[in-house]
């Protein structure tokens, strides 16, 4: 989307408005602080309270992440990674993972696999649970489900911080394993955790999901239909809000996945109502995933033995790795050309390519209702801008 | 009923106001300064320099072969290397930094540099609070703001520091044994070297 080619909005009436007197209001939304929904701005056109025309306007946040790939070596992309979705960096840094493991062709010992599952679910728990907060915060219930989700995100964040050493920029995964084993006690302490999550989305549920404010917010706003969704080629839990069935867990059964027994929740109207149901039911999913993956998990090597961590040069090539990350379908794809940095790095960001339905999803809508709709998205800029 | 779904949600409200004051899983706010929660052993900030002994510009570990400097991501890592050699821990002579300096401005604490260090010199620190209204000084850490005792590393590290020890341990006694066996075939070789014309093949051979 070029935004500097683009024309300014047209500000004249449209002929078929019979009120000749009348003429829209260009209104900037944005660019707000990081931690909200990240620095983003649309340029909204107004008739009344209706939107006629949106434009997203992002690129703030662009620190130019693929071109300084190119300079690094293999394993200095990966806490860069971290950085592109910062609210889930493990799920980031699985997907680059495995890219490169595709690349170079290196098996993963099975404990590594389970530690990866753990984690990879546990990050999709935790960012479930801060979208659904913030996404209440942006609906106006100031506050309140948004420290209760982040009370429970911190106890993950915790669980993050005794395996890894920090709380969101983990710089985990390596290529053929993970960077540490779980510490003495760790995995109780995980099973702790993961035992208390179901209350917190009981709670959750009782607090919010027959709240009549809510349904009246959120109910029949922001419909994506499905043949939208697959033609936009959005995907995660807003494709599958739309009733797309497709989970990469299930389609490509990566990793582990095909030992788990889970369900793949659908929307029917794709709405932000059925957006922010899908997450609290996907939450549950991935409950039944770490408790399967907790009980399995074997004791073993975490890292493929004849994987070198310096001086790292997969042979020439192009590989495609993808995961099913907590906002959708994240991808990287790197070429080799047998030298220590890769030749081209490229992501394929859910937040960016989810994010260009917005204004089709917007057009016809209130003002106030932009700013849920805008939520329901779950956008992280650091990967829609990169 | 309109209204039933709000009323709900306002028991489960008042169920956590008043049962924040009867169950501490429900109150987790800290005071931070006042009171701090306890270190969680595996947390990293800032990479320092560990020395061993008391003297940090005899023990320090690093040798600046300058592979951090190297496998650096954001490139924070400034080393020169000394023109002599001065032994290191195992009494093998070695170069050492005359410049080390870290920008934690810059650097990520991505912990690649601990990860490469084959020497165990470089780890990663857990104090934070390390504000300062200096942006450019203050922030670019030397070679002395940096080295830190092995003891430090003991206390915040304890479990890792602890293998890293042993190793440390493990490779002393194998270089000791090494220089007894070599202190020993010289003595051998002397005693032979009485003898002349023993003496002689050794010097041929």
């Amino acid at each position: 989307m070029s935004v500097l080619t683009e024309a300014p909005v047209d500000l004249t009436p449209s002929q078929s408005d019979d009120r000749t007197d009348s003429q829209l209001l260009e209104v900037s939304m944005g660019p707000q602080h990081p931690s909200t929904h990240g620095v983003f701005r649309m340029d909204v056109a107004l008739d009344g309270e209706r939107v006629v025309k949106l434009k997203p306007v992002f690129g703030y946040l662009h620190r130019n992440h693929e071109k300084i790939a190119e300079t690094e070596s293999y394993l200095g992309c990966m806490p860069y990674t971290d950085r592109l979705d910062y609210i889930c960096s493990i799920t980031n840094n699985w997907a680059y993972a495995l890219a490169v493991e595709k690349l170079a062709g290196i098996q993963v010992p099975e404990r590594a696999e389970y530690l990866r599952v753990i984690t990879g679910e546990l990050t999709r728990l935790q960012n479930h649970a801060g979208l659904v907060g913030f996404l209440m915060q942006d609906m106006g219930a100031s506050g309140t489900p948004l420290m209760y989700a982040f009370r429970e995100r911190e106890k993950i964040l915790d669980l993050f911080e005794a395996l890894t050493g920090a709380r969101m920029m983990c710089n985990y995964m390596r290529f053929g394993g993970c960077r540490v084993d779980a510490p003495a006690g760790w995995l109780q302490q995980a099973q702790k955790v993961i035992d208390a999550f179901p209350r917190f989305l009981d709670e959750f549920e009782r607090l919010l999901v027959s709240n009549e404010i809510l349904m009246a917010r959120t109910q029949g706003v922001g419909v994506v239909s499905r043949e939208q969704a697959v033609n936009a080629g959005i995907s995660g839990p807003m494709a599958r809000a739309s009733g797309v069935n497709y989970d990469l867990r299930k389609v490509d059964k990566y990793g582990i996945y095909d030992r788990f027994s889970f369900r793949v929740p659908l929307g029917e109207n794709g709405d932000v109502y059925d957006r922010y149901m899908l997450r609290v039911l996907e939450m549950r999913e991935s409950v039944e995933i770490l408790k399967q993956a907790m009980r399995d998990v074997p004791s073993g090597p975490i890292m493929d033995p004849n994987t070198k961590t310096r001086g790292f040069r997969p042979k020439a090539g192009e590989a495609y790795g993808r995961i099913e990350g907590p906002k959708g379908e994240l991808g990287f794809y790197l070429i080799s050309d047998g030298s220590s940095n890769p030749y081209r790095f490229r992501v394929r960001p859910p937040s960016l390519i989810n994010l260009t339905l917005l204004e089709d999803m917007c057009l016809g809508q209130n003002v106030a209702d932009i700013v849920i709709i805008l939520g329901s998205v779950d956008i992280v800029l650091g990967e829609v801008d990169r | 009923m309109i209204g039933e779904g709000i009323l709900k949600g306002l028991a489960e409200t008042a169920r956590n106001f008043f049962g924040s004051y009867v169950n501490k899983d429900r109150l987790t706010t800290v005071q931070f300064p006042e009171e701090r929660l306890p270190q969680i052993e595996a947390t990293r900030d800032f990479p320092f320099l560990v020395y061993d002994g008391t003297d940090w510009q005899q023990g320090l570990r690093c040798v600046s072969c300058q592979i951090c400097e190297k496998e650096c991501p954001p490139k924070c890592i400034y080393i020169e290397k000394s023109k002599d050699k001065k032994p290191d821990a195992t009494g093998k002579p070695q170069s050492y930094p005359t410049t080390f300096n870290i920008d934690i401005s810059v650097c990520m604490s991505c912990q690649i540099c601990v990860e490469v260090c084959p020497f165990d010199a470089i780890k990663m620190d857990v104090a934070f609070e390390l504000s300062t209204d200096d942006r450019f000084g203050g922030l670019l850490l030397n070679r002395e703001q940096l080295a830190k005792s092995n003891e430090y590393y003991n206390k915040i590290h304890p479990t890792e520091a602890a293998a890293v020890d042993a190793a440390f341990a493990e490779e002393r006694a194998k270089a000791e044994a090494k220089a007894r066996q070599a202190a020993e075939a010289k003595a051998a070789a002397a005693a032979q070297t009485l003898t002349p014309g023993a003496g002689e093949t050794t010097r041929v051979q």
